[in-house]
């Protein structure tokens, strides 16, 4: 006997209702909940933009941002200004860093204007930079916060990933990793900038020198590391403009 | 009379020895390569597999007389796709760290034929009360060989458990680093994952003759 359920007819209709009720229990939770995400999403670009100029509540070997309860507050005192530069033009936005980043590379690669945000802050009496970059890694998207000083040198990074392999790629977002970028020239002896790149077979695992160019890249995490090469050279190559025009006002 | 019959127990003790679904089953291989490089990321894998295989066999025992046999394996598909996806929205609004920690493994478990091995061979010929336990005592199976791996290739790969240097500094050469220990590099590949498996699998079949085929 033919069982109910292996009609043809029984088939389709299960299938057309299971789509309509699981599409529409996924559209509900995802319109639903959109706006809670939405409001994480930006208090962790806050926080992230604090972690790069330092202020972090790191302890010894472990990378830890300010509360989400405090970075609000905390980015209004320690950013003192959010600026666009767009075709070398350089304006005040004080929601420069909701920039999609992603979506202005795409802008730049199509031949249109790249907005391209960065942020300045002051802690200690001491200027950072903070420019948001985006590459490739692996398996997905990479991006970083780099914080200067005004000759380009970096005074912190956060790097942050989609999907890196845990353990190996996924490092990037350690503090071992991370810490290394500290102190690091972006620009060569000739004042060119060069970039800075995650080598592998470097010399300096230690990272005593500071003008090589060169911080020491994760084993078995070659192509996450070329990434963040890549995006430090094509991104923060943009910003060197700026720095320039910094320095002979 | 215990909190589960003697039969129900086997249903969680099962898969945790004699019926592996890693060592005997072979389920599963994809994803104990790709993150037992740390062992924090095994143990968080488990637990994820865990929820999702234990709420996915009951939905799929509760659907068992309805789902039309022609399209079961689609059906299976969406309700796992359908939780895991929910799963990860709710974390992302509500526990966004854990989201964040948790956002590369989502795609791995959609795909973990442990899951739709379950869903296919059991929840759907039983109830779901046995159903909910053969998913807890699947993915445990699953989670043990899993913190096995994670631990030896943590351990010799990076010198590590769990972030915390348990062998000294491989840089300043403390620990064991100061009388000329070496981290292996290669255990941090995938490669090495197998072969732990396999050695777990040896000496599982040794202990055990009759889990040896023919």
């Amino acid at each position: 006997m033919e069982n109910r359920t292996d009609k043809n007819s029984y088939t389709i209709i299960f299938a057309i209702a299971m789509v309509l009720i699981v599409g529409s229990l996924l559209a509900f939770t995802a319109s639903s909940l959109k706006p809670t995400i939405t409001e994480n999403q930006r208090i962790e670009k806050q926080q992230n933009i604090l972690y790069a100029m330092g202020v972090n509540e790191n302890d010894e070997s472990s990378a830890n941002f300010v509360s989400t309860d405090d970075a609000p507050a905390l980015f209004e005192k320690f950013i003192l200004k959010q600026l666009v530069i767009e075709d070398g033009k350089v304006s005040e936005d004080d929601q420069a860093y909701l920039i999609d980043v992603k979506k202005q590379q795409a802008n730049g690669n199509a031949g249109k204007t790249r907005k391209l945000p960065l942020f300045v802050g002051e802690k200690d009496g001491q200027t950072f930079y903070i420019a948001p970059i985006r590459g490739k890694g692996l398996w997905d998207a990479i991006w970083a916060y780099v914080s200067m000083d005004e000759n380009m040198v970096v005074q912190g990074a956060f790097f942050d990933h989609a999907g890196e392999t845990p353990g190996l790629g996924a490092n990037i977002k350690q503090r071992f990793f991370m810490d290394d970028f500290i102190g690091e020239h972006l620009l060569n002896e000739s004042g060119t900038f060069k970039g800075i790149d995650v080598a592998k077979g470097n010399a300096d695992p230690k990272n005593l020198d500071k003008t090589d160019n060169e911080v020491d890249a994760i084993a078995g995490a070659t192509i996450t590391g070329n990434g963040v090469s890549a995006m430090i050279k094509s991104d923060l190559k943009l910003y060197e403009p700026y720095f320039k025009n910094l320095k002979n006002n | 009379m215990g909190l589960l019959s003697k039969k129900d127990a086997k249903l969680i003790t099962d898969p945790l020895a004699d019926n592996n679904p890693i060592t005997i089953q072979v389920l599963g291989i994809c994803s104990a390569l790709a993150i037992t490089a740390e062992l924090k990321a095994s143990i968080v894998m488990a637990v994820s597999v865990m929820a999702v295989l234990g709420i996915g066999n009951v939905v799929i025992s509760l659907m068992r007389n309805i789902i039309p046999s022609k399209i079961r394996i689609i059906v299976q598909l969406v309700v796992v796709a359908a939780l895991v996806i929910i799963v990860d929205q709710v974390l992302k609004a509500f526990a966004y760290e854990l989201s964040k920690t948790l956002s590369v493994f989502v795609g791995l478990i959609i795909t973990n034929c442990i899951i739709m091995g379950r869903f296919e061979a059991f929840a759907l010929a039983n109830k779901p009360w046995q159903s909910f336990l053969d998913g807890i005592g699947n993915a445990a199976g699953y989670g043990l060989i899993l913190i096995i791996v994670g631990f030896f290739r943590e351990l010799l790969g990076s010198g590590t458990l769990l972030g915390f240097k348990v062998l000294g500094d491989p840089i300043e050469k403390t620990g064991l680093y100061a009388i000329g220990y070496e981290n292996n590099g290669f255990m941090l590949l995938s490669p090495m994952a197998l072969i732990v498996v396999g050695i777990i699998i040896w000496i599982q079949r040794s202990r055990n003759k009759a889990l040896i085929e023919d």
